[in-house]
């Protein structure tokens, strides 16, 4: 059901709350917070027990950014902060724009030839349109919503995101210690080393269909990138690798800066430091994750979290 | 699997199945259509057994390992006309040169109107280009070379007679015109194979911060290899069948007629024959008058088809499972 058209009274400027001081990041409102989720995933689902991120930094800032696929503006005037030590989530309803957003962040959308942009967007403190768009999207990686392995072994799919060096000299075939080393150290951080064990050999698409998500999510680390972008990665799993997922990208992100994409509410609560909801294309309300929930600042965002629409 | 063992399964008579449908509640029209399918079907089998059992028998007894060794040699009485050899060499020699131009181009030209194809009129205009190609019978492709290829400027492709007449025949101007013949077919299994990756596949790599170019070559490429190889062979049989440019283009010559030079570049400028030249000329349609020897050859060429048919077969087969097996994961 898509949601009724109904304008929302917007006054340009979306309710963001203050920024956390740093070092405090998603322990501000982590005080008595019950969340019911219906996934037996308690390491998770239990956001009071987790830790605040060590150090919370701005990574990438998002500047009234507009973007249309030809005459239709899907992202309209949105700014954002999205920040080392935390989890970025968007939500909002399909056809809001998270995607489009997010696929923005690593100039993605330029695949399509009708995209056209209007604002800026900055990686620590650049332009990402002054940067070179493959350095841009080693420097920010993205999972998708399906798994999409490529039809090689499991080692040469994360080997391939190291294999070649921008400067064009080639290693293939012959495996320096350091690939090895990175393709190790990548599943071991996706938490998939255990279960693959030492046969690095084996076809990627022989994998399940969780393993191979956390297969991509490795591909996407082994670059070592300062963000990841993850456009609902658990929508095709199961609820037993979801969780397993999601106690991964709540790990990650002392390393990088995580934003995420998700249609599913719970999963927003249980890993999200920060939450961004959109409105056909609209940023409503930004702000921490249980302030967002709990205490939203504006009528649409307590429909939507409530689920009286979406 | 342990339950499988334990459960019994239900008796044979008491397993329900839909009953087969009757035909004889079918109207009068379906049931003739029916019965023409039936026919038409059996009687393609019946057709293709005759041919293949028909060159079996008259092939096997006329074939000897003599033939396989032996030149052909000119003679009108069977017994001293020799063996097939010179064909056979022939036949490899063209099928080579035409796959060394077809496979490399036809490859680049599927990748380029799949991945590129800018600016569109370009592509429109290779599309419909190929698709001409694919279309032209191969007695005119052999007409229009031999009138180009026996031109002053490509008188390094072949021989030319003392007084400066460039010859034009070949293999390798019958070779090229060869991989005219096959690159419409290298195009289409490619570009079809092409297409069929999810796009996903794509954006998963550069999302990863590659090139399209580095794509293409470390993940679209490696992962069609089925279809660029069925594409291929399929190219081959082409090229091994084809008659026309090899009788208008290389000569007449049932032997390897070196152009004279360095020995293979020699033997790759003259002129010579393939087994398809062979089979007409031996036949009684041609002068050789040896059909016991043009029934053997036939039947190897036969042979060599078929083993080539198999090999797509068995190609095509692999790259289908592989993408079920891929389809099934979530």
């Amino acid at each position: 059901m898509p949601p009724p058209i109904r304008r929302i009274v917007v006054d340009r400027h979306p309710h963001m709350a203050k920024p956390a001081p740093a070092g405090n990041g998603a322990g501000v409102a982590n005080g008595g917070v019950a969340i019911a989720t219906s996934l037996a995933a308690p390491s998770v689902a239990e956001r009071t027990a987790r830790a605040p991120a060590a150090s919370v930094r701005e990574r990438m800032h998002v500047e009234s950014l507009w973007l249309a696929y030809g005459e239709n503006w899907v992202v309209r005037d949105v700014t954002l902060p999205v920040r080392q030590g935390e989890v970025l989530a968007l939500i909002g309803a399909s056809g809001s724009g998270k995607t489009t957003l997010l696929r923005s962040l690593n100039r993605l959308t330029e695949i399509t030839d009708s995209a056209a942009r209007a604002g800026r967007i900055t990686l620590d403190g650049q332009d990402i349109h002054e940067l070179e768009v493959t350095e841009l999207r080693r420097r920010v990686s993205m999972v998708f919503q399906q798994p999409n392995p490529f039809p090689m072994s499991i080692f040469d799919n994360v080997g391939y995101a190291l294999a070649e060096r921008p400067d064009g000299r080639r290693r293939r075939r012959r495996r320096s210690a350091a690939i090895e080393h990175a393709v190790h150290d990548a599943l071991h951080r996706a938490g998939l080393h255990d279960e693959v064990g030492e046969d690095l050999e084996r076809s990627a698409l022989r994998l399940s269909g969780g393993q191979q998500q956390r297969l991509c999510i490795a591909r996407a680390l082994a670059a070592e990138p300062e963000v990841l972008l993850l456009d609902e990665p658990c929508s095709a799993l199961d609820p037993i690798s979801t969780a397993t997922i999601e106690e991964l990208i709540v790990g990650l992100r002392e390393r990088v800066a995580v934003v995420i994409v998700t249609h599913n509410l719970q999963q927003a609560q249980r890993v999200a430091d920060h939450v961004a909801f959109m409105h056909l294309g609209e940023l409503v309300e930004y702000g921490p994750a249980d302030q967002v929930f709990e205490r939203p600042a504006r009528q649409r965002t307590r429909d939507y979290v409530s689920g009286a629409f979406g | 699997m342990a339950s499988a063992q334990t459960l019994d399964r239900p008796a044979r008579n008491t397993i329900a199945r839909p009953p087969r449908e009757s035909h004889a509640s079918w109207p009068l029209a379906d049931r003739l259509c029916h019965a023409l399918c039936w026919a038409t079907g059996i009687g393609l089998c019946l057709v293709t057994a005759w041919i293949v059992l028909y060159m079996l028998v008259k092939g096997i007894s006329a074939l000897n390992l003599k033939l396989f060794v032996e030149s052909p040699a000119p003679s009108l009485r069977e017994r001293e006309s020799g063996g097939f050899l010179d064909p056979l060499i022939g036949t490899f020699i063209i099928t080579a040169i035409g796959m060394a131009f077809a496979a490399p181009a036809g490859v680049g030209i599927a990748t380029w109107l799949t991945e590129y194809a800018r600016p569109r009129w370009l592509a429109r205009a290779v599309e419909s280009g190929i698709e001409t190609l694919a279309g032209v019978p191969s007695i005119v492709l052999a007409l229009f070379g031999l009138l180009v290829f026996a031109r002053g400027f490509f008188s390094f492709l072949s021989g030319s007679t003392n007084g400066g007449a460039v010859s034009g025949k070949s293999f390798l101007a019958a070779g090229l015109l060869m991989s005219v013949l096959a690159l419409p077919l290298i195009v289409g299994t490619t570009r079809e194979a092409l297409t069929q990756l999810p796009s996903r596949m794509r954006e998963a790599s550069f999302a990863l911060g590659k090139t399209r170019a580095t794509t293409i070559r470390r993940v679209l490429l490696p992962s069609i290899r089925p279809g660029i190889a069925s594409g291929v062979v399929l190219g081959m049989g082409r090229i091994i069948g084809d008659t026309a440019i090899i009788v208008v283009v290389l000569g007449a010559s049932p032997k390897l007629q070196g152009a004279g030079g360095a020995p293979l570049l020699s033997t790759l400028r003259g002129s010579g024959s393939t087994l398809t030249s062979y089979v007409y000329g031996f036949s009684p349609a041609g002068e050789g008058n040896s059909p016991q020897k043009a029934y053997a050859a036939a039947f190897v060429l036969l042979m060599i088809v078929l083993a080539l048919n198999g090999v797509v077969t068995r190609l095509s087969r692999g790259r289908s499972l592989d993408t079920i097996e891929q389809g099934a994961k979530p």
